[in-house]
């Protein structure tokens, strides 16, 4: 197990490196961006710019910029491009509408998929089932920013049962903060209650069909057992999986969409604002942190999925 | 119920095991499962009826509505049922559907109309979604047949360089990549493509999700080359190429049949998600995506700028994915769903 | 009243391609301490009556007929067929426990084999987690495996299959039952640890006076430890008897067939091993009348109708079977070759001369 881990953190730190790298040459292979332009404002001189230019290192060879880049990156000195704060301030300020909204998301769909992937696979054929595939296909076809935007307009405008999008942080009261995070909690989480009840769905289908299962049930197991012990403790298996890799997305960067239509200020807001800004170094910072949360989170979760299924153990 | 399926066979296997009519394959088979399947023949029906009507954008920009996607009209003045009202009021509300030839989803803050800027914008989603399905596909099973069938350092590479694309959140990638080639289009060698084409968000989406395709297609293929007709076609002398195309890729195609048509919906979704954030179509060229980020500010007052292209992308993207799963379930009846995400 | 009777049992399950019929009027009986062998090929519905006993194919496609009685220590009956399924839940494992076929699939991959053996008594009876482990490591330790109370923490996947297998029939074990099912204990096994398997078995029946049910397909295994046997084809019992008559006079030609068809080293071969022609029939679509009666080189126009199972020598009453033939010619037209077997093709006119 424990060779295991260390293994896997080493091929995770080398897929950091690599990531810090492609990230800063899509970046730094930028055509017609020169940075220097940007930096010294619409009425620099050439002087203005050739002196930004020499300051900020633009003209030093590729792999000096990078390091310098990632030094800058590192301990947080890195600043915007349009405005002059550095980008780990703002994107401080953006964190707790972000973890909120994917907390608050993944627990939502986790629990939703797993009572509909269960009801359906349980009635298998019935017409519970049908409604809740279709159900589901309609959540994976639906994207998280027009369901958002339907939202606000029904349940914001036309009812005002919801607040009309922004953030309130929790330390203003955890009522009002939960207030403002329902609607975009729903959007953000309808993709993934398709996608896991579904997955969810055929896994305890084929569990269910499993010898194991028919020895849980010749053991004289009440049913309740059998589907908590043995059909859904196996099932989950792979869902962590795909999890890992969903919430480390959600978080990384696939939460810029909901953050966007219901104006939460948060880190993907932060992306979105510097994406029509054309400000590149907020959108590499968090490029760089959301592949990096993705590169650790999937690391914890192949050790976690090693944990819950013993065969995995004995394959690493 | 299955009645004693794992049993080995003491003399002879029990009858009743449907046999496969002689003479049909796999494609046949599966065409009539899939023409049985109802529902998904409608939804590919409403696909079609979809591609359809935005093909036909030019048509009915020119002949019924009289303008053009990008053609303002701010300052004019429209009669609807014999009232007159502005296209966009003095407080810059644009007007909601006439539900006749003009405006008739009606104009967005610009005084453009909307369903012709639906249709247009239909066009570039669908063209994008379409380009970017064909780049996913022939850069996945490149890569996928090329790391399974080699192994050994060629699929340490490609499997590694998969792991990186892998490693960044779809979205994002998208916006990173999608803003830097906005900015000044890709020049390679003589071959320029300008900012604003529709191949650099195809190209983006592309690359974005071949990790996604190759690497089951990789694992399949691992298991396809160790088959015995593999080390038939090697004994009777045959090259790695020819064995790659002639024995290892027709085995594939039913997988890539059905990766074609969820992909496509992926596609449509992160290029609508793309140009929502800006990184895809560029303005003023219409896309679904770019209609519902120009609406979303106004949906109070406006609602039909983000429900009329919004409802469409979701009409699109359904009916593509039920289809999609009608495919896969008549291809591969025994299959579990694929897990598609965004 | 015998320890469990079954008693005219038919099972059929609904599916897309009609009704089939999968165990068609089985009756029989097993005794406290008795080793009753079920032989038949795949489909011959053994597996699907061993599952019934155990309620394993209850499901909305499925519909029973006839009765399963259980006796208790005290004399107490209970029908398994109407029994609630909460009633059931109660029985299985407790009183009525099962060995499947397959040790690789049958034991859960993600708990270790001391947990899911004290499961299973916790599920029965109100001990604790750790009485209950401890008492899993008896078990472990009774059906021979090597440092149990180590064992007991492993995962299944990290047993060879004979070990599974033992794990396995601890696990049955564990509540004293009254009435073990083996469902092909030993075919997924090596021939060695068969003969092991099979050997742990007998010990245990003569421990603790449980009541096997050994299912198999395997002549050898029936041979082995039996002391009766009944013959399955197509869903009903064509023969049944105790172990030696079955072997020295079989009386349905099936049996015959089954018979002829297993390799002897105590005799020459003639030339390839017989097998009997034909294939079993369709449970949706069987024949009227006697089941084997397509592949029979035997049959005469009687066998249109359903023979009834029943002593054809009166001086044998637990010796049935389930053929027209009279006594006489099936113990003149058995002999193929100078062995019992099924001729290949039907000596023509031979079997109309003498008839039951």
């Amino acid at each position: 197990m424990i060779r295991f881990v260390v293994r896997r953190a080493a091929s995770a730190l080398g897929v950091l490196v690599a990531v810090s790298i492609l990230t800063f040459l899509i970046f730094a292979a930028i055509p017609n961006g020169n940075p220097a332009l940007r930096l010294a404002g619409r009425t620099a001189s050439p002087q203005d710019i050739a002196a930004v230019t020499k300051a900020y290192g633009f003209n030093k060879p590729i792999y000096v910029q990078y390091a310098k880049t990632m030094q800058q990156v590192f301990t947080g000195q890195i600043q915007s491009y349009t405005q002059h704060v550095t980008v780990m301030s703002q994107i401080k300020r953006g964190l707790p509408a972000t973890v909120s909204l994917a907390i608050g998301a993944t627990v939502l769909w986790l629990v939703v998929a797993i009572i509909l992937g269960l009801a359906a696979a349980l009635r298998a054929g019935s017409a519970t089932d049908t409604s809740i595939t279709v159900l589901g296909f309609a959540g994976i076809s639906a994207p998280s920013f027009v369901v958002g935007a339907i939202l606000l307009y029904l349940f914001a405008f036309k009812t005002h049962l919801f607040p009309n999008g922004g953030y309130v942080g929790i330390t203003s009261g955890v009522g009002t903060w939960f207030h403002h995070m329902v609607l975009p909690w729903i959007s953000l989480a309808v993709l993934y209650i398709g996608i896991y009840s579904q997955v969810l769905r055929s896994t305890v289908v084929e569990t269910l069909s499993e010898d194991f299962v028919r020895t849980a049930r010749a053991k004289g197991l009440s049913r309740r057992r059998i589907l908590t012990g043995h059909v859904l403790r196996t099932s989950l298996i792979p869902l962590v999986s795909l999890w890992g890799l969903d919430f480390a997305g959600v978080v990384g960067g696939g939460a810029i969409l909901v953050e966007t239509v219901f104006n939460l200020h948060g880190v993907g807001q932060y992306v979105q604002q510097s994406v029509s800004a054309l400000d590149v170094p907020p959108i590499l910072v968090t490029v760089l942190f959301g592949a990096i949360f993705v590169v650790l989170l999937s690391a914890l979760v192949d050790v976690i999925y090693a944990a819950l299924d013993p065969r995995i153990r004995l394959a690493a | 119920m299955a009645i004693e399926t794992s049993h080995p066979p003491l003399l002879a296997p029990i009858g009743g095991e449907e046999a496969a009519p002689a003479g049909i394959g796999p494609y046949r088979l599966a065409l009539r499962r899939l023409r049985r399947n109802k529902t998904a023949i409608a939804f590919g029906a409403l696909f079609l009826i979809v591609v359809i009507l935005c093909l036909l954008a030019p048509v009915y920009a020119n002949d019924i509505a009289h303008t053009g996607p990008n053609t303002n009209h701010i300052t004019e003045v429209i009669k609807v049922g014999g009232k007159s009202r502005d296209v966009v009021s003095p407080d810059g509300i644009p007007t909601g559907p006439t539900w006749g030839s003009k405006f008739f989803f009606g104009a967005d803050p610009s005084g453009r109309d909307v369903a012709v800027r639906l249709l247009y914008g239909g066009r570039n989603s669908l063209e994008i979604g379409i380009l970017a399905t064909i780049i996913t596909i022939v850069l996945a099973t490149a890569a996928g047949v090329v790391a399974g069938y080699f192994r050994g350092w060629a699929d340490g590479l490609i499997s590694r360089t998969l792991d990186l694309i892998w490693a960044y959140p779809a979205v994002l990638l998208g916006v990173a990549l999608g803003v830097n080639l906005a900015l000044g289009g890709i020049s390679v060698g003589p071959l320029h493509i300008k900012g604003n084409s529709n191949w650099i968000p195809a190209l983006v989406i592309g690359v974005v999700y071949v990790p996604y395709i190759a690497r089951p297609i990789r694992g399949q293929v691992l298991g396809l080359r160790e088959r015995e007709y593999i080390d038939a076609a090697r004994t009777l002398g045959a090259g790695h190429l020819r064995i790659m195309a002639s024995e290892i890729l027709p085995n594939l195609s039913s997988t890539l049949v059905v990766f074609v048509a969820l992909q496509m919906a992926q596609s449509i979704v992160l290029e609508a998600s793309l140009s929502f954030l800006g990184a895809g179509v560029q303005p003023p060229n219409p896309s679904w995506g770019t209609m519902i980020s120009e609406g979303v500010s106004l949906i109070t007052a406006a609602p039909h700028l983000v429900l009329v292209p919004g409802i469409m992308l979701i009409v699109a993207v359904l009916s593509v994915n039920v289809f999609g799963e009608g495919l896969r379930a008549a291809l591969d009846p025994r299959a579990t769903i694929r897990a598609n995400r965004t | 009243m015998a320890l469990l009777d079954i008693d005219h049992l038919r099972v059929s399950f609904r599916t897309e391609g009609g009704t089939v019929q999968a165990v068609d009027d089985v009756s029989f009986s097993l005794e406290p301490g008795e080793i009753l062998g079920i032989v038949g090929e795949s489909g011959s519905g053994k597996s699907v009556t061993a599952m019934t006993i155990m309620g394993l194919t209850r499901s909305p496609n499925a519909s029973f007929a006839g009765r399963i009685t259980l006796t208790g220590p005290d004399g107490a009956t209970t029908d398994l067929l109407a029994a609630s399924n909460h009633q059931l839940e109660s029985i299985r494992g407790a009183r009525v426990a099962m060995i499947f076929q397959d040790p690789m699939t049958a034991l859960n991959p993600v708990h270790r084999v001391g947990d899911q053996i004290a499961e299973q008594i916790r599920a029965h009876e109100p001990v604790g987690k750790r009485a209950a482990t401890a008492r899993a490591v008896d078990l472990l330790r009774r059906v021979g495996i090597p440092r149990p109370d180590e064992r007991a923490r492993s995962f299944p996947h990290e047993f060879s299959g004979g070990m599974r297998q033992r794990v396995m029939i601890a696990m049955t074990l564990s509540c004293s039952p009254q009435v073990l099912i083996a469902d092909e204990p030993t075919t997924a096994l090596d021939v060695t640890i068969q003969a092991q398997i099979l050997a742990e078995i007998e010990d245990l029946r003569a421990e603790t006076g449980v009541g096997v049910l050994l299912i198999t397909h395997d002549l050898g295994v029936i041979a082995e430890v039996a002391d009766r046997v009944a013959v399955m084809y197509a869903g009903r019992v064509v023969e049944q008897g105790d172990l030696r008559t079955m072997f020295t006079d079989p009386l349905h030609p099936y049996t015959w067939g089954l018979l002829g068809s297993v390799p002897r080293i105590d005799k020459d071969r003639p030339g390839r091993l017989p097998t009997i022609p034909g294939a079993p029939p369709s449970l949706q679509n069987t024949p009227k009348g006697c089941h084997f009666a397509p592949r029979c080189p035997h049959r005469f126009e009687r066998c249109g109708e359903v023979p009834p199972l029943e002593a054809a020598d009166a001086t044998a009453p637990g010796h049935l079977d389930r053929c027209w033939l009279a006594l006489d010619t099936k113990r003149k037209v058995r002999i193929v070759n100078g062995t019992i077997g099924l001729p290949a093709a039907s000596p023509a006119g031979a079997d109309t001369a003498g008839v039951r």
